[in-house]
C-alpha cells in the first residue's frame, strides 16, 4: 500500500451506528409500531402540559393594565375583588371574579375549563352527569344564573365525558390520570432497569459467591407477596406517589437482573472482553463499553413491557383503594367509579377507553422494538 | 467417466435478497461429478463454494435465497424442481452432508446412538435392535475404538476428532451415492486432519461412493480429489484433473491460490539478544474439587512445569494439538490467569503482582487472539477499538494526537485509514486480524502473545499476515510468542520451537534442528501431518 503523505480531515462520525441503523429501519418497517410510537408520543406530550389544557385557572388575565398568570402564581381575591375578596386564593370560576375581571380587562380560559378535581356546581342533574352534548342547550345551563344567555354557557364549560359521582370532569381526570399513570410507569421502569441491571452486572460480572449469594437472596425476595405488604404499608404510613413509587420499586427490579446475569455469563468471556482485559481495561469500563451494550438488547426488548406491567398494577392498586391518594386524577379510581355507577356508562367507557389505548399502544411499541432487535429477524 | 455423471449441475446461480438488494453468490456454475469420483470445490472464503454446497441439498434459507437459474440432474431428475418431500427422500439418504463444526453439527442434548438410530430408523425403518447393531458397526467403520462404550456418549465426552467420525458415521448410515464435505476438517488440528482425511479416502474407496469436497486449502486437495474446480467470487474460473492443475495452472487466481501457502524463514537469531520475557517453572493446575465439602481430589495439569524464554526480536514458537496447554501457558506468561512458578518480564518478576499492578505493564505486553471475527466489539468502529489501549496508558493525548496514530499504525499493518470510522462487520477476516494486529501494535509493545493468529483465515490470507507480522518484528525489535497447531506457520516465523503435550514439553530447540531433525515420534507426526497431510501410526497423536 503506497504511503499517504496528507491525512484527510477525520471522516465525520455518523450519529447512528450502522445496527442502530438497521434498528430503527426494522422499527420503521413495522408500520402499526411506527403510528403507535407517534401517537403515544404526542399523546404523552400533550398530557405533559395538562395544566395548559384543562384548568381552572384563565392561562393568562389581562386586568387594569397588567397581566396576570394564574397558572404560574396564586392571586389573592384582593387582587381583583378589592376589599370584597378575602380568599387567599381566587377562585376564578365564580362569577364575580369574572365580571371583575370582565369590567377591567380581559382572560384566556384553557379549551377545557376545569381540573381533575374542580368539581362543577351546575351540573343540570344530580351527579354523575351525562356528558354535555346529550343535553339540550337550555337544559345544560339552566343551573347558570340567566341560564341559555349566561357568558359561562360556552363550549368550554362543556363536560365532554360527563361528570363522575363527584361532579368533576372525566375529561379533565382523563387527561392527568394519563399523565401520572406514564409518569409512574417510567419512572418505576426507569429505576428497576436502573437497579435491575446493575445488580444483574455485578452477578455476570463477578459469578461466583456473589452471584451464588444474590441468587438465593433474590429468590427469598421475590417470595415477598408484594400486595399484602402494600395493604400493610398503607395502614402505616400516608398514601402518597413517591411512597407507592419506593415501594413498588424495592419489588420490581428484579425482574431484569435474569437476563442482564445471562448475557453478561454469556459474554464476559466473548474474545473482545477478553482483549480489552489483555489491554488493562479496568472493570468498570469493561462492564460498560464492552458487556452493558449486549445486555441493554435483552433490557431494551423488555423495558415495554415492565412499563406496561407497572402501568396496570398502579391502576389495579387504585381500583383497589390502596393507590394514589383520594382526589388524585387516577385512572383506576375512574374505573371503580364506573363499576359503582353502571347507571353511568360513560365513566366504565372512558376509563376503559383510556387504559387499552395506553397499554395497546405501548404493547405494540414494545412489539416493534423487540422486532427490531432481533438480529435472527431478516428483512424483507 | 464414461456414463452419465452422478450429478450434473448445470448453469446453477444462487442470489440473495435483502432490504430490496440482490447480491448473487453463485454466478452460473457448472461441473458433474462421476460415480466414484472425488470433486473438490476450492476457493477462498466468500466465493461462493460452501452456498454452491448447500444448495444441492437446497438447505440455504429460501425466501432470502433464490435460484435464477439452472438444474441439478441426480439419478435423473432436477433436484431444483423437487418439493420439500421428495427432497427429504434425497436428503439423509442418497446424497449426505458432514459440516465443518464438529461441535455444533451434532445435537448436544442426545446421545451419540439416538442420534445415528434416527438417522437409521427415519429412511430405513429399522427397529430398536436392528439399528443398534448398524450403529456399532458405523462406529466400528469410521474408526472409533471400543464403539460398544461409546454408545451412551454425549457429544461433549468426545474430542474434536471423534465428533467429526461420528458425523462421518451419520452420513454413511443410509449407503449413500454421494458425500458432500463442506470444510470437514478446517476446525481440526493438523493431526487430526490427516486422520479424517484418511478415512474418507478409505471408506470412499471401499463403499464406490463420490464426494463433493468443499476446502480452502490446496495441500488437501491435491491429496484426496480427482478433479479441483476453482472458485473465486462465485464463478469456477479453472476445472481439471488435480494433477494438471497442480502442475500447469491456467487461471492468474489459481496460480495466486497455488503461491499462497505461507513461505519464507525467520530471521537469524541473534542469541545475544536480550530476553523480554522468561518462565521457570510455570505450572497452572486446575483443582479437581469432589464431594460436599467440595476438598481438592486432583489436579488437572494445563501446564505443568515449563521453561520458557523469549528474547528481543525473535520468536518462540510453541506447537502441540488442541489440550496441550499451548494457549493457558500463553496465558499464563502474560498474567491473564493465576499460575505458579518465576515469570519474568524485563526483569521484574510479575508472577506476584495483582492485576491492578499488572495494568501499567499490559502495555508492552499485548495479546492477538485466534479468531479476528469474535476478538472485535462488533459496536465499537475500527477507531474506538484502536484507540482503546491508547485512552488507558496515555491518557493525556489529544484527540487529533490520538487520532494521528490510528492513522499510522493502520497505515502500518496495510490497512487503508479512511476505514477507521467503519465497523468490524465491514471487514473481511484477513483485514479484521489486521486490525487486532493494529490494536496490539498502536501501543508499540515490547513482548505479543499471539495465539494461533492465522488458524482461523484462508490459506493465502495467512501467507500475508505472516509477512506482515515479521516484518513489523523487524522493525519494532518484537518478541513473539507464537501460538499455533499449524507447523507450517510455525516454520515462516519461529526461531526456537517448543513442542508441548498434555501441559509438558516433548522436544524444544532452534527451529531447525525441530524441524530437519525431530527426536521424537509426536514431533514427527506433527510435522508430516502438517507437511504431508499424513497420519501417524496409532497412539502416537490423540484422535
Amino acid at each position: 500500500m503506497s504511503a499517504v503523505d496528507t491525512v484527510a480531515a477525520p471522516v465525520k462520525r455518523p450519529w447512528l451506528s450502522p445496527i442502530n441503523k438497521r434498528r430503527w429501519q426494522s422499527f420503521k418497517a413495522n408500520r402499526r409500531g411506527y403510528w403507535s410510537l407517534w401517537l403515544f408520543l404526542v399523546l404523552f406530550v400533550l398530557t405533559l402540559f395538562s395544566e395548559l389544557i384543562a384548568n381552572d385557572r384563565p392561562l393568562l388575565i389581562r386586568f387594569k393594565g397588567e397581566f396576570y398568570s394564574p397558572i404560574v402564581s396564586d392571586y389573592g381575591e384582593e387582587t381583583f375583588l378589592g376589599d370584597e375578596g378575602f380568599l387567599p386564593v381566587t377562585d376564578y370560576r365564580m362569577s364575580v371574579v369574572q365580571e371583575a375581571v370582565a369590567a377591567n380587562g380581559w382572560m384566556i380560559w384553557p379549551p377545557v375549563r376545569y381540573s381533575y378535581r374542580t368539581t362543577n356546581n351546575e351540573i343540570p342533574e344530580a351527579a354523575p352527569a351525562k356528558p354535555s352534548w346529550m343535553y339540550p342547550k337550555d337544559v345544560r345551563c339552566q343551573r347558570y344564573p340567566q341560564g341559555v344567555d349566561d357568558p359561562n354557557c360556552t363550549i368550554g364549560n362543556w363536560n365532554w365525558l360527563g361528570t363522575d359521582d363527584q361532579a368533576r370532569d372525566v375529561l379533565a381526570r382523563v387527561i392527568y390520570g394519563f399523565r401520572i399513570s406514564v409518569l409512574f410507569g417510567l419512572i418505576l421502569t426507569a429505576g428497576s432497569a436502573l437497579i435491575g441491571v446493575s445488580a444483574g452486572a455485578m452477578q455476570g460480572y463477578f459469578g461466583g459467591w456473589t452471584d451464588l449469594l444474590f441468587q438465593r437472596f433474590i429468590e427469598i425476595w421475590s417470595a415477598i407477596p408484594v400486595l399484602y405488604l402494600l395493604l400493610i404499608v398503607a395502614a402505616i404510613l400516608p398514601p402518597g406517589f413517591f411512597i407507592l413509587l419506593g415501594l413498588m420499586l424495592v419489588f420490581s427490579w428484579v425482574a431484569l437482573v435474569g437476563v442482564v446475569r445471562a448475557e453478561f455469563l454469556r459474554a464476559r468471556n466473548f474474545e473482545y472482553v477478553n482483549a480489552a482485559r489483555a489491554l488493562g481495561v479496568p472493570n468498570r469500563t469493561i462492564i460498560f463499553r464492552h458487556l452493558l451494550p449486549n445486555a441493554m438488547v435483552a433490557t431494551l426488548t423488555f423495558l415495554p413491557f415492565i412499563l406496561n406491567g407497572s402501568i396496570s398494577t398502579l391502576t389495579s392498586l387504585d381500583f383497589l383503594g390502596f393507590g394514589l391518594p383520594p382526589g388524585s386524577a387516577s385512572l383506576g379510581e375512574l374505573l371503580k367509579q364506573g363499576q359503582r355507577n353502571l347507571n353511568a356508562p360513560w365513566l366504565g367507557l372512558s376509563g376503559f377507553v383510556v387504559i387499552s389505548l395506553m397499554l395497546s399502544l405501548l404493547i405494540f411499541i414494545g412489539e416493534a422494538t423487540r422486532d427490531a432487535f432481533d438480529p435472527r429477524k431478516t428483512f424483507k | 467417466m464414461s456414463a452419465a455423471p452422478l450429478l450434473s449441475v448445470q448453469d446453477l446461480s444462487v442470489a440473495f435478497s435483502q432490504g430490496g438488494m440482490t447480491t448473487t453468490a453463485v454466478d452460473h456454475i457448472s461441473f458433474d461429478i462421476a460415480k466414484g469420483e472425488t470433486v473438490a470445490l476450492v476457493g477462498e472464503s466468500g466465493s461462493g463454494k460452501s452456498v454452491s454446497a448447500l444448495s444441492v441439498l437446497k438447505l440455504l434459507p429460501y425466501p432470502p435465497a433464490s435460484h435464477p437459474s439452472g438444474r441439478m440432474m441426480f439419478g435423473g431428475q432436477d433436484l431444483l424442481a423437487l418439493d420439500e418431500n421428495a427432497l427429504r427422500k434425497v436428503r439423509g439418504n442418497k446424497i449426505t452432508m458432514i459440516f465443518q463444526e464438529p461441535m455444533t453439527s451434532l445435537n448436544p442434548l442426545h446421545t451419540i446412538e439416538r442420534q445415528i438410530v434416527e438417522v437409521l430408523s427415519l429412511h430405513q425403518g429399522m427397529g430398536d435392535k436392528q439399528a443398534r447393531a448398524r450403529t456399532l458397526e458405523l462406529l466400528e467403520e469410521v474408526g472409533i475404538r471400543e464403539p460398544g462404550k461409546r454408545l451412551d456418549a454425549y457429544p461433549h465426552q468426545l474430542s474434536g476428532g471423534q465428533r467429526q467420525r461420528v458425523m462421518i458415521a451419520m452420513a454413511l448410515a443410509n449407503e449413500p451415492e454421494l458425500l458432500i464435505a463442506d470444510e470437514p476438517t478446517t476446525a481440526l488440528d493438523v493431526t487430526v486432519q490427516a486422520q479424517i482425511l484418511e478415512l474418507l479416502a478409505k471408506l470412499k474407496a471401499r463403499k464406490g461412493m463420490s464426494m463433493l469436497f468443499i476446502t480452502h486449502d490446496l495441500g488437501i486437495v491435491r491429496r484426496i480429489a480427482d478433479r479441483v474446480c476453482v472458485m473465486t467470487k462465485g464463478q469456477i474460473v479453472e476445472t481439471g484433473p488435480t494433477k494438471e492443475i497442480f502442475a500447469n495452472p491456467q487461471h492468474s487466481y489459481t496460480r495466486h491460490l497455488l503461491a499462497a501457502e505461507p513461505k519464507g524463514r525467520p530471521p537469524v537469531a541473534d542469541a545475544a539478544a536480550k530476553t523480554v520475557m522468561s518462565g521457570s517453572d510455570v505450572k497452572v493446575w486446575f483443582p479437581i474439587k469432589q464431594g460436599f465439602f467440595r476438598k481438592t481430589v486432583d489436579h488437572v495439569k494445563a501446564v505443568d512445569g515449563i521453561d520458557v524464554a523469549v528474547r528481543a526480536g525473535q520468536t518462540v514458537g510453541v506447537v502441540g494439538e488442541s489440550g496441550s496447554g499451548k494457549t493457558t501457558l500463553g496465558l499464563a506468561l502474560t498474567r491473564m490467569i493465576s499460575s505458579q512458578g518465576k515469570i519474568d518480564f524485563d526483569g521484574r518478576e510479575i508472577d506476584k503482582f495483582s492485576f491492578n499492578a499488572m495494568r501499567p505493564l499490559r502495555r508492552e505486553m499485548q495479546i492477538v487472539f485466534q479468531d479476528p471475527f469474535g476478538s472485535l466489539s462488533p459496536r465499537m468502529s475500527i477507531a474506538d477499538i484502536i484507540e482503546e489501549g491508547l485512552k488507558i496508558h496515555e491518557p493525556g493525548l489529544k484527540v487529533a494526537e490520538r487520532d494521528r496514530k490510528v492513522v499510522d499504525v493502520l497505515r502500518e499493518v496495510g490497512l487503508d485509514p479512511e476505514t477507521r470510522f467503519r465497523y468490524p462487520h465491514e471487514f473481511s477476516g484477513g483485514q479484521r486480524q489486521r486490525i487486532a494486529i493494529a490494536r496490539a501494535m498502536v501501543l508499540k509493545p515490547r513482548f505479543v502473545m499471539l495465539d494461533e493468529p492465522t488458524s482461523a483465515l484462508d490459506m493465502s490470507v495467512q501467507a500475508q499476515v505472516v509477512d506482515l507480522l515479521r516484518s513489523l518484528q523487524a522493525k519494532h525489535d518484537l518478541a513473539y510468542l507464537f501460538i499455533s497447531h499449524d507447523l507450517k506457520v510455525v516454520r515462516a516465523l519461529a526461531n526456537d520451537v517448543i513442542v508441548m503435550r498434555n501441559g509438558k514439553v516433548v522436544e524444544a530447540g532452534p527451529s531447525e534442528q525441530i524441524f530437519e531433525r525431530p527426536q521424537t515420534d509426536y514431533t514427527r507426526a506433527l510435522i508430516s501431518a502438517a507437511f504431508k497431510i499424513e497420519t501417524a501410526p496409532t497412539g502416537v497423536v490423540s484422535e
